[in-house]
Parts: structure tokens; C-alpha cells; sequence
């Protein structure tokens, strides 16, 4: 034993009990504020849009908002043909996107070479950060005219360009999560299924993606909530009309669009009933997230 | 007879020469034990009699691994090597999903459908496993249910799922306590009968309890092999001796 330590051992007096130890008091309550400012700002928005939101419900009563089909403030406030537009609009881009995303996450994953994944990561992550309005623009430039020349119609502003661009849009979520929880997975899964004398691509369908499965619900989630939530690149390539739609080769708006379009110059119940919108939209996310939970905590049994 | 023959074979990982000439016999059913300091080697060389290797980059081989008189790395269709060289790994590793799918997975990637066949395989390899009668009861549950010593006996049901002739195993008891380990080399000394066995273990005891033939690798050079009482009783090489003895390694 050297001196030092000799010394230290036999001079040391333990110190007395403390009723408080300030810094880690301190420390506690930075944490435990930091951890409030997201419940705070949920609970206000929450709390506020119920607040200016019930009137219009009360006035205009729950059936008939959530089941109206004619929307034309301030007398009729029928929701039902924006709550369509948002769920076709957002289950098109579901379809379309989600199984592009997920075979790319594969593909960069486990299946590209090196350099190819770094042309194709970089794309899909300056995919993610470009702005909405810019996907508008695009959506409004490209797509939009070749649905008019396509399908033969007058005004591409339709609920199938909307879905085209919010397919897009969710791309890059999706993407990023899903390879994250692919490459996550222990080595031993794949060496497992290929010593079987399995093949890459059927190890890759029956163990891979079904062990990462948490992780790409997340991603999907998390893309549905982006597509559900979307409003500017949808107010520019969906026509907006507040009519029921026929076909996704009409143009619809959905519950964001209605919010975002009016807001300006509502007043009174008609701006209650653009809350009570905020409402159904607030309905959708809690009833996402909670299906995510119920199929992440499935798989966890 | 062997079963494998490993001629004249160098291993690189990038600039690292991880296998240096190595020429090693490994006779049909027997158990020959591969034995050596962490990083000799002998996971390496146990990983390319099955072309496990494959799956890591920069690997570079030369020389030639035989298997019934087809060299693996030209003649052979991989997937193909791994159904007749299946392998059992250091930590247990079932798939997520039941016990039943996890037998039956090897059998359903080859394409085989027929539920007769698939029931009868799954309970037969589960019999010779030792595991059917712990698990016969819930076999739709959850592998990731079952105690370690027993998700290895499902990973090596799993692998005697697909008739092979050789079962290579890496350490498969070194995450076991010594009651579940007592039970795999019981199983071992089983299936010796029909299969030619490969074992890497860190366990000398091991070595000497279950195997016919010891191999003793060193700094990636095969420093001596035979029979395993001659390794451990009359070592020729001064390296084998210090290490089955216990001076080092």
C-alpha cells in the first residue's frame, strides 16, 4: 500500500448523514422542468383546443359534426367529408410509401454495397429535412400535371396527388427508423437462419423483419402521424374542396387544410367548429398511438 | 473415412493471416475437438467449413476444404453445404417466434409444405435433441420461453432438422451453467453415433470428456492434433504441453 493511500484510509472521517444535498436537489428539479415542458405544452394544447372547440360541438351537436356531410359555416358543419379526405389521403400514402420505405431500409441494410448506401443514406436524409411547402411546389409541378394528362382530367388537384406526395414525405421516417432496428438486431439471427441453409432474401422476410417488427410500427407511426398531420403541401395539390369526394381523382380537403384555410377570417362558432376540427385531428394521433402501444406490448408477450 | 479434409488452407482478414496452412482430417462420426488460446484460430477454421465466413468482408481464403471429395469453395452450391454442415453457435440463438417454427424453419425454407412432414421432423429432431419431452406440451409457445441450457438443445434440434452429416459447434456450452452443459455433452455422446461433430470449446475438460480426436491451435497455426488421449497425455510439442497442462493459454 503506498502513503498516500495509507494516509487517505486512516485520516478519513466519514461525513455525516445530510438532511439535503443541494446540488443533487438542483440537478433533480432541472431534470424533472426539462421533462414538464413536453407534458405542459400537451396538457395546454389539449386544454385549449377543448375549450374553444366544444361550443361548435354543443351547438352543432356530435352527430352532426362528425356524420354532416355539407360543411358551410355558419350554419352546417358537417366534418365527415374532411375526415375521409385525411384517412384516404393518409392510408394512400401508407400504401404506396410504407413498402417502398421498408424494402429500402432492407436493401440499405443488409443488401447494398457500401457505396451505393452512401449515395442512397445521404438522399433519403436530405429528403427528410426539405420543407413542406417545397414538396408542394413538386407536388404541384410534376404531379399534378401528369394526373391531369394521365387520367384525362381537367384540375390533377386531387386526392390521389396528395397521396403521392405524403407517400413521399413518409418516406425518409419510415426509412431511417426501420433500418435503424434492422441493424440493431444481433448478428445471430441472420448467422442462425443462413447456417440452416436458408437463403439471404427468405432470411431476411421470416426472421429479420419480423425481430425488428417494433421498431418499423414505430416508423410507420411515426410516418402516419407526419401524413395525417401534413397541411402545406396538401393545401396546395389537393384542390380543397369541403365536399365529399367521389374518388381520389377528385379534390378533397382534409381536417389540417380546413383548420389552416379559414383560420384567418373565421370568427365566433365558425371558429369553434375550426377547434372542434383540431379536436377530431387530436382523436386520430391518440387513437395511432395507442394502437402502436397495444401491437408493441402484443409482441412483447 | 473423413469427412472433411482441410488442405494446405490460409485465412486473411484484410492483412491479418488468420489461418496459416492448416491441413487437418476430420474422420466420420467422431468428435474432434479444436481447442487453443482465444484468437488461435479455431473459430475461424471452424467458420469456414461451412463458408460462414463468407459473410464477413476482407476475408481472403487459399487451400482447399473438401467435403466427401467436393472442395466447398468451387464445386458446391452454399446453401446447399449448410443443410449437410449445419452449425450450433456460442450463445443460444432461436428465432422470435414458437419452438415448433423454430424446428421447422430450416425444412420451410427449403420449401417443404407438407404438415405430415413437418410435425414428424419437428418431433423427431426434438426427440434426438433430448428436448421433446420438456417442450411437447407448448410447442406453439414462445423459444425465448425456454431456459439457455434448453434454447441451445431447440438451436440444435433446429439443426438436426435438416438431416446433416456434420454438426460444427462453437463453444456451445460457454454461456451454460454445468448442469445445462452436462446435458449438451450428454446429447453429444448421442449423437456422435450419426453425426461427425466438430467442437470448438475453451474447456479443457471438455475436450477430454466428449472428444476422439484434439486438435491444438496457436497463434493460427495448427500446432499438433490426434488422438485426444495422446494430446493430453503425451503432448510431442512443447506449446501443447504448456497449454493442456495449464502452465498458459
Amino acid at each position: 500500500m503506498t502513503t498516500a493511500s495509507k494516509t487517505h484510509s486512516q485520516g478519513m472521517q466519514l461525513a455525516p448523514a445530510k438532511s439535503y444535498d443541494w446540488k443533487e436537489m438542483v440537478f433533480h428539479a432541472l431534470f424533472l422542468s426539462c421533462a414538464m415542458v413536453g407534458v405542459l405544452s400537451v396538457a395546454t394544447i389539449g386544454w385549449f383546443v377543448f375549450s374553444e372547440g366544444l361550443p361548435a360541438f354543443k351547438e352543432a351537436g356530435v352527430s352532426q359534426m362528425l356524420f354532416g356531410k355539407e360543411w358551410l359555416p355558419p350554419a352546417l358543419f358537417g366534418l365527415l367529408p374532411m375526415v375521409v379526405a385525411s384517412i384516404i389521403s393518409t392510408a394512400g400514402a401508407v400504401i404506396i410509401g410504407v413498402p417502398i420505405a421498408l424494402l429500402t431500409a432492407v436493401f440499405l441494410a443488409e443488401l447494398a454495397p457500401n457505396w451505393l448506401a452512401n449515395i442512397i443514406r445521404p438522399a433519403v436524409e436530405l429528403l427528410a429535412g426539405i420543407p413542406s411547402v417545397v414538396y408542394g411546389f413538386f407536388g404541384l409541378v410534376i404531379i399534378v400535371p401528369a394526373i391531369e394528362s394521365i387520367f384525362n382530367i381537367p384540375a390533377g388537384n386531387t386526392i390521389l396527388a396528395g397521396v403521392i406526395v405524403l407517400a413521399i414525405m413518409i418516406l425518409p421516417t419510415v426509412i431511417t427508423i426501420s433500418e435503424t432496428s434492422l441493424r440493431a438486431l444481433p448478428s445471430t439471427y441472420k448467422e442462425g437462419a443462413l447456417a440452416l441453409g436458408a437463403s439471404h432474401i427468405y432470411s431476411i422476410f421470416k426472421v429479420l423483419i419480423p425481430a425488428a417488427r417494433s421498431g418499423i410500427y414505430t416508423g410507420i407511426a411515426l410516418g402516419v402521424a407526419r401524413a395525417i398531420g401534413e397541411t402545406m403541401a396538401i393545401i396546395m395539390v389537393m384542390g380543397n374542396a369541403p365536399a365529399m369526394p367521389g374518388s381520389i381523382l377528385e379534390p378533397a380537403r382534409t381536417l389540417t387544410a380546413n383548420i389552416a384555410m379559414e383560420m384567418s377570417y373565421a370568427t365566433g362558432i365558425h371558429a369553434s367548429a375550426l377547434y372542434s376540427t383540431g379536436i377530431v385531428l387530436l382523436a386520430f394521433i391518440v387513437l395511432l398511438n395507442g394502437s402502436l402501444l397495444y401491437l408493441n406490448r402484443k409482441r412483447a408477450h | 473415412m473423413n469427412k472433411l479434409e482441410v488442405n494446405n488452407l490460409n485465412l486473411f482478414y484484410g492483412e491479418n493471416h488468420a489461418l496459416k496452412n492448416i491441413s487437418l482430417a476430420i474422420p466420420a462420426r467422431q468428435v474432434t475437438a479444436l481447442i487453443g488460446p482465444s484468437g488461435c484460430g479455431k473459430s475461424t477454421l471452424l467458420r469456414t467449413l461451412n463458408r460462414m465466413n463468407d459473410l464477413v468482408s476482407g476475408v481472403k481464403i487459399n487451400g482447399d476444404v473438401m467435403f466427401e471429395g467436393n472442395n466447398i469453395y468451387q464445386d458446391v452450391d452454399v446453401k446447399h453445404l449448410r443443410m449437410r454442415v449445419g452449425m450450433v453457435f456460442q450463445k443460444p440463438n432461436p428465432f422470435p417466434m414458437s419452438i415448433y417454427e423454430n424446428v421447422a424453419f430450416g425444412l420451410k425454407a427449403q420449401g417443404i409444405k407438407d404438415k405430415k412432414v413437418l410435425d414428424d421432423t419437428v418431433e423427431e429432431s426434438l426427440r434426438s435433441a433430448a428436448l421433446w419431452d420438456e417442450v411437447k406440451d407448448r410447442l406453439n409457445t414462445p423459444a425465448f420461453g425456454l431456459s439457455g441450457g434448453q434454447q441451445q438443445r431447440l438451436c440444435i434440434a433446429r439443426t438436426i432438422a435438416m438431416k446433416p452429416e456434420v454438426i460444427l459447434m462453437d463453444e456451445p456450452t460457454s454461456a451454460l451453467d454445468p448442469i445445462a452443459t452436462h446435458k449438451i455433452e450428454e446429447l453429444m455422446d448421442e449423437l456422435r453415433k450419426q453425426f461427425t461433430i466438430v467442437i470448438v470449446t475453451h474447456s479443457m475438460n471438455q475436450a477430454k470428456r466428449i472428444s476422439d480426436k484434439t486438435a491444438f491451435f496457436w497463434m493460427g497455426e495448427l500446432v499438433e492434433h490426434g488422438e485426444t488421449t495422446q494430446i493430453f497425455n503425451q503432448p510431442i510439442d512443447q506449446r501443447t504441453r504448456g497449454y493442456v497442462s495449464g502452465e498458459f493459454g
